[in-house]
C-alpha cells in the first residue's frame, strides 16, 4: 500500500509543493506577527515565541490528521476502495499504511517550514530538544486516532462526510488550549481540556519555553491517553466499516 | 422460496457447443467436492425493499456461471454479498467453504473481481497498478506475472501510461488483467466486455476462456450480452426482482421457455415479472 501512495506522490510535483505551500504561508503570517511583537518591546514580546511554537505544533496535529484522512479519501475519489476491500489487505494493514503516509507527508510539509522559520524569524523549534520529539510523537498519535474516526465516518456515510477532514480539528482548537493555558478556560471546561491529548503537549511546550522545564509527567500521561484514543479510533474504524458492509454501497462508493 | 439446486453436469451438452472444446466440463468427482460458491437463502433488505430475496444456487468448481437479470434485479447486490462487501440480512454466501460475511479474509487471496463500478487509481501507470495489486495479493514473482499479463492482454503499449488517461476499452483490459494478477481460483466478473467493441470483446472472452482452461478457475459472470453468456457459460441463473426466476444450461432454458435464443428467454422473464 505504501508503494501505491508513493507512486501517487511521485506522479505530481504540484502535490509535493502543496504539502509545503499551506504550512509555509501560515508560518509567514504568524512569523511576521512574532517579529512585530518581539520588536515592539511590549509585554507581549515575551510570549511571541510561544505563539510561533504553538502554530508549528498545531500544524503538526492538523497536517498529520489531514495526511491520514486525505490519503484514505484518495481511495474513495479514485473509486478504488472496493478493490482494496476485496484484496487480502486487512484493516490494520490499511491503517498502518495510512499512518506511514501521514508521517511522510507531515515530514515533507513540516521540515522545510521549520527550517524556513529558523532562517527568516530566528525561531528554532529544534531548541526544544528531546521535548520536541515527545511533543511530535504525541501529536502524531492523536492525529492518527482522529484520522481513523474520520475515515470510518467517510466509509460509513460516504463522501458527504469528507468535510469532517477539515472541520473536526477546528472543534478541538478552543478546547485543547493551543494559544493559552488551561487556566484561561472556565473551570467547568478544565476536565474537558485535560481529556484531550493536545492539551498536554501545549502545556508542556509552554513549560519548556517559559520555565525551561520539560514536564515528562505530562508527556507520559499524554502517551497513555493516546494509547487509549488510538485503540478507540481503530475500534471505531472497524465498527463503522462493519456498519458500511451492512448498509451496502462499498462497491459503488466514490461514484 | 427457491430450493438449492444441484447443478448436474451434462458432458454431451458441452461437446455439442463446439466452441468451448478446449474447456473440459467439471467431473462428477469435482461436483462431490465443496462448491466454489454457495448461496443459501441469501437475502438483503434495504429499508422496506428486498433487493435480494431468498436466493439459492451453487457454482461447482471449474464452472462458468452467468448471473443475468434486468436493471435492479439484484445481481450487483448478490455479487457484493459473494465478495463480502455487503453483509446479508439473512442467509449465507460461501466462497470456497468460507462464509463471506465472517471469514472473508481466509479466501480473499484466492479470488478476484472486475466491476464497472470500481476503477484502478487513475494517477498510477498500468505497470504501477499491477505491481501494487500483485503485492497486495502476495504474488510470489510479481514482475514475472506482470510480464505474462502484458503478453496475454496486449498491454505493452500502454504499460507506462497513467491508467486514468486510457480509453474505456483499455481500462477494461487493465481491470481484467488486475483481476487475474493472483491467478484466482474464483473470478467474479461484472459486465467484463460492456465498454469494448465487438472485436475486443471477443478477444477478451478468448483470454478468459484460455485462463479458465489453464487454471480450471470458477467464473461467475454478470452480463447483458446474451451471445456472450451463451458462449462462455456452462450454466445460467436469471434473477428478477431480487429472486431467482430461472436457472439451467443456456440451451435448456431456451428449450424450456420455447424461445429462439437466450435473449428471448431474458426478455420473456423480464416482462413476466
Amino acid at each position: 500500500m505504501t508503494a501505491r501512495y508513493y507512486y501517487v506522490l511521485r506522479s505530481s510535483w504540484l502535490r509535493l509543493l502543496e504539502l509545503i505551500y499551506w504550512p509555509a504561508m501560515q508560518m509567514l503570517v504568524w512569523g511576521f506577527l512574532y517579529t512585530y511583537l518581539y520588536d515592539s518591546k511590549s509585554s507581549m514580546a515575551s510570549t511571541a515565541g510561544l505563539l510561533l511554537g504553538a502554530v508549528l505544533l498545531w500544524d503538526v496535529l492538523f497536517r498529520g490528521q489531514l495526511g491520514f484522512t486525505f490519503t484514505f479519501l484518495e481511495e474513495i475519489w479514485s473509486r478504488n476502495i472496493a478493490n482494496l476491500m476485496m484484496s487480502p489487505l486487512k484493516p490494520a494493514e490499511l491503517a498502518a499504511s495510512l499512518m506511514l503516509m501521514s508521517l511522510i507527508r507531515l515530514l515533507i510539509g513540516t521540515i522545510p517550514v521549520t527550517i524556513l522559520t529558523w532562517l527568516l524569524f530566528g525561531f528554532n523549534i529544534y531548541a526544544l530538544g528531546f521535548g520536541l520529539l515527545a511533543f511530535l510523537v504525541n501529536l502524531v498519535l492523536t492525529s492518527w486516532a482522529i484520522g481513523l474516526v474520520v475515515s470510518g465516518l467517510v466509509i460509513r456515510q460516504g463522501l458527504g462526510a469528507e468535510s469532517l477532514a477539515y472541520s473536526i480539528m477546528i472543534l478541538l482548537l478552543p478546547l485543547c488550549c493551543v494559544y493559552y493555558p488551561v487556566g484561561a478556560l472556565p473551570v467547568w471546561l478544565h476536565p474537558v481540556a485535560w481529556s484531550l491529548t493536545p492539551t498536554y503537549v501545549f502545556e508542556g511546550m509552554r513549560a519548556v519555553l517559559l520555565d525551561g522545564v520539560f514536564r515528562a509527567d505530562l508527556m507520559v500521561e499524554c502517551l497513555a491517553l493516546n494509547a487509549v484514543y488510538l485503540g478507540l479510533g481503530f475500534t471505531t474504524f472497524i465498527l463503522l466499516l462493519g456498519s458500511a458492509r451492512h448498509k451496502g454501497g462499498l462497491l459503488t462508493m466514490g461514484e | 422460496m427457491n430450493n438449492i439446486e444441484k447443478i448436474t453436469p451434462d458432458k454431451n451438452a458441452r461437446a455439442a457447443t463446439g466452441t468451448l472444446a478446449a474447456i473440459h466440463p467439471p467431473t462428477e468427482a469435482k461436483l462431490e467436492a465443496e462448491p466454489a460458491i454457495a448461496l443459501e437463502d441469501l437475502c438483503k433488505k434495504y429499508g422496506s425493499h428486498w433487493a435480494v430475496d431468498e436466493v439459492n444456487f451453487i457454482v461447482p468448481k471449474g464452472w462458468t456461471v452467468g448471473l443475468l437479470g434486468g436493471n435492479g434485479a439484484g445481481k450487483t447486490t448478490t455479487i457484493a454479498m459473494i465478495m463480502g462487501l455487503v453483509i446479508p440480512t439473512a442467509g449465507r454466501a460461501k466462497v470456497l467453504g468460507c462464509d463471506m460475511a465472517r471469514d472473508r479474509h481466509k479466501v480473499l487471496g484466492r479470488m478476484n473481481f472486475e466491476s464497472p463500478y470500481v476503477a484502478l487509481p487513475g494517477r498510477l501507470t498500468v505497470r504501477e497498478n499491477l505491481n501494487v495489486f500483485g503485492r497486495l495479493y502476495g504474488v510470489p514473482d510479481v514482475n514475472a506475472r506482470i510480464e505474462e499479463l502484458i503478453e496475454d492482454f496486449d498491454l505493452g503499449d500502454i504499460l507506462d501510461r497513467a491508467t486514468g488517461r486510457l480509453s474505456a476499452g483499455q481500462k477494461t483490459r487493465v481491470s481484467v488483467a488486475k483481476a487475474l494478477i493472483n491467478d484466482p481460483e474464483v473470478l467474479l466478473l461484472d459486465e467484463p466486455t460492456a465498454s469494448l467493441d465487438p472485436d475486443r470483446a471477443e478477444w477478451v472472452r478468448s483470454r478468459l476462456r484460455a485462463y479458465q482452461a489453464r487454471r480450471g478457475a470458477t467464473i461467475l459472470l454478470s452480463s447483458h450480452n446474451m451471445p456472450e453468456v451463451e458462449q462462455l457459460c456452462d450454466f445460467v441463473v436469471i434473477m428478477s426482482k431480487g429472486r431467482v426466476a430461472a436457472m439451467g444450461r443456456p440451451h435448456e432454458l431456451v428449450e424450456r421457455f420455447k424461445c429462439a435464443d437466450l435473449d428471448e428467454v431474458f426478455i420473456y422473464l423480464a416482462r413476466a415479472a
